[in-house]
């Protein structure tokens, strides 16, 4: 929590000093009050006071009152514009970091738990500051000065209110230590039911295939009733909080009656008209330091929660992406050129490699392709060149630098990236084409219109009520698996990038369609090198280079032709899909 | 939701839907909310009857003390009488410890309450996402559902349990008061009373402007939810295009829109406070004057002034509290207003009327499209008028161009989506009289996209089907040829999947070809399930898949024309039409599209 009010900046600071002036002002009038109601009571005993005289006072009164409302709005104004900033500024904050991340961080944190983490913890850490903060302020200036007020009066009655105080702090750190772990659970359970859902939403196809529906209900029923009864329970303990409260403060003005009459009693009798006076001036005080401490139990109660929030949140800034701007800006005279050095790669949490000493080069204008069966490393050996993840070993290099070396946005100015699960964001057509930021000026429209056509989506897209700017859905849900996928190839087209990656990309597009866009993409980046991934060997079949991979181990590299004479692996994957005709065709 | 914020175009021409900013219904949310709350009913007015006694006992309590102050007053000079003093002491004791219990019961009530209420409408949402048609998703983010699933419900639960009983026990406190003061002087009631109405306009006219920023505040928290979970979820994408800064400016306008309705909600409840107790020092003083110059007339004594000192205390004290728990409950309604929106979304057709059933055993397994014509929304027909007679056993295979409409035919197979007209019939029935759980249950799906939830393989393969062995979901991993690739996972079977899974899309693939084997029906569909497969694993796949359509009726949609080359009929769509049918040498030697698309695949 105190980490997260370290991003408190100056002006907030200056803020706060602010709101402690006003704050201490206002108490200064809350308690300048009871004096002058105890002035009119006095004044009202005596039977010869005119009217003027109580209106003099009860005019004092009153600008006392306004004073301290005219305050405490000044003091809600800029607590709320110092809650709000902050929670604006830590949002802020989180979704750069988790823009920062690489993939390794997502995966460790896991995206619903990131997005509660920017949504719901962040909310629950402002609660805490825009009603917590000024509480924090004015409880215990109150209580102070309503001690310094009573203070000498009897240590009877001091004792009996300093005896209540601890009775009240006992209960509440009790409660604390009880509660708090439990809050930690509550978030984590918050979680849960957030990804069910999610996991509910996304699989909804299939969960209505499997009749599955009771089955997901049951499984969101299990974590709902959990997560319920731990709320439940955390409640219950904090409920004790407020009857103990009032039960004290009721018992405390009791007491103080109580001992008094003994007190009167004893004190002779010049002293027992003071005595009794003081008595009732003193239960209002007492009163008052109760107050404040039942101010501060409320921030008690919130704070567990913001607490557990704010360490989430913090948990999420305090992370660093492992993978780091490096400092190359300049172009290089070498363009379009791809080298693996005797690159391997493993999971950080992973013994096993995913990669074992892959060395290759590609460069401009070549095609490579990379095969493989299910698990032998084909993305992860292309995730490494956008540094999705960084080699365990060995160097990657583009226009023969380390990609490490690279500032990111350059290095990703010169690749053009289509990943294996076409992604839409909620826009139109063109925006979702013309994405992101290649550093040179945004694509225009007859560019836009020329990458959708060599991706082979011209003919959908101007079938779209819209054409160009027809709105595609958040996740592209009105488009169909390989409309995404010839948009999201379009997405790279329109980048003009040196290098193009692409991550099984076709998987998801017919034959003709696949052939037609790669011949016409060939006419249209005579240039550009192309890293491919592929199931089809139709689709890489003209490859400049093929590498094949196994388990991780590169088995063979050549082309189509060379491969088939010497490398079995790719041999067999050849003969799964074509007939030994079509093959000596070639 | 329709967004054109990211065109400098001025607006979107198109009828897109736009989100209503305009301050929705208060009452009518409270309304619902009562509705809503109906099986608590009971419960909550056991919680009332219990803040009503505990407010009525904390009236009585001044009462008794000021009796106290008397006593001692009287004993000043004459000697305290003790006994009395002790005997009210106790009796004071009793009381405030009654109250106190009392107090706590209710809150443990409405807290037992709350919390199951929140439940339960957790519970209908999710209930409620797999009663929906999946129009109504293709049309909403999930991240704005599952707003309302945690932040909403979230709301509606801490609020609730906060405002009800605060609110009832100071009704209560604030009728009581009123009542003595009546009882007391009604010129001094009215005047305390007026005192304080000035304080209740103020507070219904920062209610109801509050009130308008709290809906907006969860409306664009929602907005923002959703974005920030589309670039979440897509952090490759947006990482590789540099689209950080495009992504965070979107985001900056989003929470700059949060910001201010967060900062006037806030600040406009904040102010209610203050306010009240001013116009309690107000009426106070009010009070004074008023008696002191009823005093001066000799209308009343000194002692009805101090009593109405407690009065205006206790007639005002609860208007705070009324102050906070209505900024509680509108919050509460806020937020249900949301929840209760999409619980009220319009459902998929009951079908409780439906008594035909068709039994998995005995299904023979034809199916009839009988010129089925169909498009997702009403301005764009995707299927036209199609035609097709498939015998038991077959196998039939729909290829085409994409966007043909070839998912389409399994959304309207698996009765996803209404058919427009024309009709569909399973063994002679038609699918409109069968109800969507009994088709389903009649095949067995395998979709291109790999949906796994987190959890163990084990609960992954079996899924919801019960009395499953280990033995047979081992079987049913050899079979698709990945039963090594699971043994070698650290706990085999239990080995827990998780969202970002270093699990290659394809063996993904491999597991749910799996756990559609663990299902037993008689028919089978195949949407582009082999696309993520490579081809040497579709060879193993292959040969499983053939050993599951025997005696199966069997559709299979594929891009790769190798996988479907052995079908006994060929549907070559196009444009949502069927342009050529027939099995794979038939429609080879006819030279047509087929040809064309087959030998597209080795041309260079």
């Amino acid at each position: 929590m105190f980490k997260l009010l370290k991003k408190f900046n100056r002006k907030d600071v200056l803020i706060i000093l602010i709101c402690v002036v006003l704050i201490s002002f206002q108490v200064w009038l809350d308690l300048k009050l009871p004096d002058y109601m105890s002035k009119i009571t006095t004044l009202l005993q005596q039977s010869d006071t005119g009217i003027n005289s109580i209106l003099e006072q009860g005019g004092y009164m009153l600008l006392c009152a306004g004073g301290s409302l005219l305050s405490a709005i000044v003091v809600g104004y800029l607590a709320s514009l110092l809650s709000s900033t902050f929670s604006k500024n830590i949002r802020k904050k989180i979704f750069e970091k988790v823009q920062s991340f690489s993939m390794e961080e997502i995966k460790k944190f896991t995206t619903s738990s990131l997005i509660t983490r920017t949504t719901n913890d962040i909310t629950n850490v402002e609660m805490l500051i825009s009603m917590g903060l000024q509480l924090l302020i004015k409880a215990p200036i109150t209580a102070v000065w309503a001690i310094f007020k009573i203070l000498n009066k009897s240590w009877q009655w001091s004792a009996i209110t300093g005896v209540a105080v601890l009775i009240l702090l006992t209960m509440v750190v009790m409660l604390m230590i009880v509660v708090i772990p439990k809050f930690k659970i509550v978030q984590k359970l918050i979680d849960n039911i957030n990804g069910l859902t999610r996991e509910n939403l996304l699989g909804i196809r299939v969960i209505r295939a499997f009749n599955a529906e009771k089955y997901q209900e049951n499984k969101f029923e299990e974590g709902n009733i959990k997560l319920t009864k731990t709320q439940l329970f955390n409640q219950s303990m904090m409920g004790i909080m407020q009857p103990v409260m009032y039960l004290i403060m009721n018992c405390i003005t009791l007491a103080i009656y109580f001992v008094g009459a003994y007190l009167i009693n004893a004190a002779g009798f010049p002293d027992k008209i003071s005595i009794f006076s003081d008595m009732v001036v003193f239960t209002s005080y007492a009163m008052q330091v109760i107050m404040s401490f039942l101010m501060l139990a409320m921030i008690f109660i919130m704070y567990p929660r913001a607490s557990v929030s704010a360490d989430r949140i913090n948990e999420v800034i305090e992370t660093f992406s492992t993978i780091n701007d490096g400092d190359v800006e300049e172009e290089n005279y070498i363009k379009g050129e791809v080298e693996f050095r005797n690159v391997s790669f493993r999971y950080p949490d992973s013994e096993e490699y995913v990669l074992k000493d892959i060395s290759f080069v590609a460069r401009e204008g070549e095609t490579v392709a990379f095969i493989g069966s299910t698990g032998s490393g084909k993305s992860t050996l292309i995730n490494l060149v956008p540094r999705f993840y960084d080699a365990t070993e060995g160097e990657v290099l583009v226009d023969g630098v380390n990609v490490k070396d690279y500032k990111l946005n350059i290095l990703h100015n010169k690749l053009g990236y289509v990943p294996q699960k076409a992604v839409m964001f909620n826009g139109s057509v063109k925006y979702n084409v013309s994405y992101g930021d290649n550093g040179k000026e945004k694509a225009s429209l007859d560019k836009i219109k020329e990458a959708v056509r060599v991706a082979q989506a011209k003919d959908f897209v101007e079938k779209m009520s819209n054409t160009y700017d027809s709105n595609i859905a958040r996740g592209g849900t009105n488009v169909s698996g390989g409309q995404k996928q010839r948009l999201a190839i379009a997405r790279a087209i329109a980048k003009d990038p040196e290098i193009y990656i692409f991550d099984d990309s076709f998987s998801a597009l017919d034959y003709k369609t696949d052939y037609i866009l790669r011949n016409e993409l060939k006419k249209y980046t005579k240039n550009a090198t192309c890293l491919i991934v592929a199931q089809r060997i139709g689709t890489i079949i003209n490859a400049d280079k093929i590498i094949v991979l196994d388990h991780g181990n590169c088995v063979g590299i050549g082309t189509h032709k060379e491969l088939l004479k010497k490398c079995s692996i790719y041999k067999e994957i050849a003969y799964s899909q074509l007939s030994k005709e079509e093959l000596e065709n070639e | 939701m329709s967004n054109d914020e990211y065109k400098s175009k001025p607006r979107n021409h198109g009828p897109g839907p736009r989100i209503a900013e305009k301050p929705k219904d208060l009452k009518n949310a409270i309304k619902k909310l009562i509705l809503y709350l109906d099986k608590f009913k009971p419960l909550i007015v056991i919680a009332l009857i219990l803040a009503v006694v505990s407010s009525i006992l904390s009236i009585i309590g001044p009462n008794k003390l000021s009796d106290l102050t008397d006593i001692i007053k009287e004993g000043l000079i004459t000697g305290i009488n003790f006994e009395k003093v002790k005997s009210i002491s106790v009796f004071l004791v009793t009381l405030y410890l009654v109250s106190a219990i009392f107090n706590y019961i209710q809150t443990l009530i409405m807290t037992n309450v709350a919390n199951n209420f929140a439940k339960n409408l957790r519970s209908r949402i999710s209930i409620k996402i797999n009663r929906l048609p999946l129009k109504y998703f293709d049309n909403n983010s999930y991240g704005d559902i599952l707003s309302r699933v945690t932040n909403d419900v979230d709301t509606i639960g801490v609020t609730m349990h906060q405002s009800l009983g605060s609110l009832v026990s100071a009704i209560t406190l604030f009728l009581g008061s009123i009542i003595m003061m009546f009882a007391t002087n009604w010129i001094m009631a009215i005047t305390g009373i007026v005192a304080s109405t000035i304080g209740f306009v103020f507070m219904f006219i920062i209610l109801a402007k509050s009130q308008k920023y709290f809906t907006l505040r969860q409306i664009e928290l929602g907005k923002l939810n959703g974005h920030i979970e589309e670039i979440y979820t897509n952090h490759n994408v947006v990482k590789a295009y540099n689209g950080e800064e495009e992504s965070l400016e979107k985001f900056d306008k989003l929470n700059e829109k949060v910001y201010e309705c967060n900062r006037k909600s806030q600040f406009l409840s904040g102010m209610m406070q203050p306010i009240m107790s001013f116009v309690g020092n107000f009426s106070y003083l009010a009070v004074c004057v008023v008696g002191a110059i009823l005093v001066m007339n000799n209308e009343i004594s000194f002692g009805v002034i101090v009593a109405f000192m407690i009065y205006v205390r206790l007639f005002t004290n609860p208007l705070t509290q009324i102050a906070q728990a209505m900024t509680n409950l509108q919050s509460t309604a806020a937020a249900s207003e949301r929840v209760f929106e999409f619980i009220e979304e319009k459902e998929m057709d009951d079908e409780k009327n439906i008594k035909k059933r068709l039994h998995k055993s005995k299904v023979k397994g034809n199916i009839v499209f009988d010129h089925v014509k169909f498009g997702y929304n009403n301005d764009r027909v995707i299927i036209q008028d199609f035609c097709c007679n498939v015998k038991p056993g077959e196998k039939i295979a729909i290829v085409g161009p994409t966007g043909a409409g070839k998912t389409t035919m399994v959304n309207l197979l698996m009765k996803f989506y209404e058919i427009n007209s024309g009709d569909i019939t399973i063994d002679g029935e038609s699918i409109r009289e069968l109800s969507r759980e009994n088709v389903h249950d009649l095949f067995i799906m395998v979709l291109q996209d790999t949906w796994l939830f987190e959890g163990t393989i084990r609960d992954n393969i079996k899924y919801n089907k019960e009395n499953v062995t280990d033995e047979e979901i081992m079987q049913a991993l050899e079979v698709v040829g990945v039963d090594h690739f699971v043994k070698s996972l650290p706990k085999g079977l239990d080995y827990v999947l998780t969202d970002n899974d270093s699990i290659s899309a394809g063996q993904k693939q491999l597991l749910t070809i799996a756990r559609g084997m663990i299902k037993d029906a008689p028919f089978l569909i195949l949407d582009e399930a082999t696309s993520s497969v490579d081809t040497r694993t579709e060879e193993l796949v292959q040969k499983a898949m053939d050993k599951l359509t025997e005696g199966r009726t069997s559709f299979i949609i594929a891009h790769r024309l190798s996988t479907i080359k052995n079908a006994d009929l060929i549907l070559v769509m196009k444009d949502g039409n069927i342009i050529e049918q027939g099995n794979h040498k038939e429609l080879m030697n006819k030279n047509g599209f087929y040809a064309e698309l087959y030998n597209s695949q080795f041309k260079k």
